[in-house]
């Protein structure tokens, strides 16, 4: 099956001759139809450079790109009525209601809010009590899914999500990737891109993205799975003196805190003994180590640090 | 040994109109302390923080700063703290140098001591070379460190900061965190809001804000006892799921 987005060595450059800022180094991946394809990575990665790339509102200095079999420069009328794309900033029409957005946004691409009703109707239905009220009093969580609703009207085959929970409590962030979920059984293919490494779990495949570049694609747990390195994580009283020590043990590539505990990343040859014979020589008393799974972002520090 | 309060509230609360962004919370925050406060959006995060930094009257209960009092000492209240945010922290057409100068004006400080401190700060964060180049050249993660940096160059009380590590790096999140420690350990208060739930982690009390009031305040560890939780994360999603109000 022809692949959804096709993305081949594109590179964007901004800036002038003085001051030049990469956005993209040559990115290359593909995203088969229906999938749920995350692309995680920091502020300043490149993510919402790529987005407006795929959507045909950029143009890149040189690479190419498909999506859904078109050329993002030569079709890029056709990809506009394929795509549906929700940016980072809140675009909506503050001063219209927000049935007037939906109205609005089935009119442009020339359809009507029945037609498409059923594929958003358990988003729209949270928004649907407030339809009279203007786009720009709703809160974040009903601004989200509000956006949400006029990305979908037209029926897309492929949606771009660029950073659709940032700013959003855990519950809100929980309830969106639920709605991805459900936009994803009827058969639409998504990008989602994120900061939050925790949300990578929940896509079929992602990219790790830094400074325009990916690191590493993959399923999540195939990303995970080839971390390679022991991985203990270390708790003791006083965690910040505990840290410390950690910087100061030679058999370790890495320590950092994580949560409750602080991780550590042993070198070759490094036993979990050795590790907590030099806690308590250190005078940790009796610190508690246990073997740890590393996950997205045990893998994301990992990257960062070998690729810089 | 009782420790210094840096931040006291009773019965704090905000109306607008008919309806209560703040009801009735009371705490206190000591001196050195690293509090979490935590809530989902439209909880009344920001209005409670507006009241504590000395821009927002409160309608009713008691609240002091610093020792001062958030209806009548509100000037002295904003020389005594810091206050950073992910959107609001430093001028991007000012260089580096200038930022610091400029903020360590603003709250007084002399020449003498600026010009000290200015250079023993570039070294620290190793911007030495960057020290006269504009902050919009920097790369994301070291705005967020110096903008730290300022927000407590002049030596405040508290220094509150607003989802300081929004959209940062893993690496750079845990170096700011390192920052923060280093700051409690000086003695400076920090009063931190974040939607990391691992960051939640990191502070030594916890607050979590449900529909205008406090449901939880403890240490990590005795509230994730209390909720029957292995994680803060989990913690967060029982408390903030009985939310009845809308976000925002």
């Amino acid at each position: 099956m022809k692949a959804a987005v096709i993305a081949e060595n594109l590179v964007k450059t901004y800036g002038t001759k003085k001051e030049v800022t990469q956005a993209l180094k040559g990115v290359s991946f593909e995203v088969a139809p229906g999938e749920l394809f995350g692309i995680i990575g920091p502020d300043g990665a490149g993510k919402t450079s790529l987005f407006r790339i795929l959507t045909t509102l950029l143009l890149a200095d040189s690479g190419r790109a498909e999506v859904d079999g078109f050329d993002v420069v030569k079709n890029y009328e056709d990809i506009r009525h394929r795509v549906g794309y929700m940016p980072g900033r809140f675009s909506l029409y503050q001063d219209l209601t927000v049935e007037e957005n939906l109205e609005f946004f089935a009119t442009i691409f020339n359809t009507t809010i029945e037609e498409n009703h059923d594929l958003i109707k358990d988003i729209y239905a949270h928004i649907e009590p407030f339809k009279n009220r203007r786009a720009g009093k709703l809160s974040g969580g009903m601004k989200q899914k509000l956006a949400l609703s006029c990305a979908l009207i037209h029926r897309p085959t492929v949606l771009f999500l660029d950073e659709p929970t940032t700013g959003v409590d855990a519950v809100s962030r929980k309830e969106f990737w639920e709605m991805l979920r459900m936009l994803k059984s009827q058969g639409i293919t998504i990008l989602v891109s994120t900061p939050y490494m925790d949300e990578a779990s929940r896509c079929d495949r992602v990219a790790l993205v830094q400074n325009g570049a990916i690191m590493s694609i993959n399923t999540p747990e195939g990303i995970t799975c080839n971390y390679g390195k022991a991985l203990v994580a270390v708790k003791a009283e006083n965690m910040f003196r505990l840290l410390k020590d950690l910087k100061g043990f030679s058999g370790l590539v890495d320590s950092y805190p994580f949560g409750e505990y602080h991780h550590a990343v042993l070198k070759p040859g490094t036993t979990e003994e050795a590790l907590l014979a030099y806690l308590q020589q250190q005078g940790h008393g009796q610190p508690e180590l246990k073997t740890a799974k590393p996950d997205i972002e045990d893998c994301f520090i990992a990257l960062m640090k070998t690729t810089s | 040994m009782e420790r210094e309060k840096v931040i006291t509230t009773d019965r704090l609360t905000k109306r607008f109109g008919d309806f209560t962004a703040v009801d009735a919370i009371s705490f206190e925050v000591e001196k050195g302390e690293i509090f979490g406060f935590l809530g989902a959006n439209g909880a009344g995060k920001t209005t409670a923080i507006r009241m504590l930094c000395g821009l927002s009257i409160p309608t009713d209960g008691k609240a002091t700063v610093a020792g001062f009092d958030v209806y009548r000492q509100t000037e002295q209240i904003k020389r005594s703290i810091g206050y950073m945010s992910q959107k609001f922290s430093l001028y991007e057409d000012l260089t580096v140098r200038e930022n610091i100068r400029f903020y360590a004006g603003i709250y007084g400080k002399s020449n003498r001591f600026i010009k000290d401190k200015t250079e023993r700060l570039l070294l620290q964060l190793h911007l030495q070379e960057e020290a006269n180049k504009l902050v919009k050249s920097l790369p994301l993660g070291w705005k967020q460190k110096l903008a730290f940096s300022v927000a407590i160059f002049h030596e405040p009380e508290i220094v509150f900061l607003d989802e300081p590590t929004g959209g940062v790096d893993p690496v750079t999140r845990r170096e700011f965190w390192n920052m923060i420690y280093e700051a409690a350990e000086a003695g400076i208060t920090i009063f931190v809001t974040t939607h990391y739930m691992d960051e939640a982690e990191y502070c030594n009390r916890v607050s979590i804000m449900v529909d205008g009031r406090i449901d939880a305040l403890d240490t990590p560890r005795n509230l994730k006892q209390q909720f029957e939780a292995s994680t803060m994360d989990e913690v967060f999603l029982k408390l903030a799921r009985k939310a009845t109000r809308a976000g925002e």
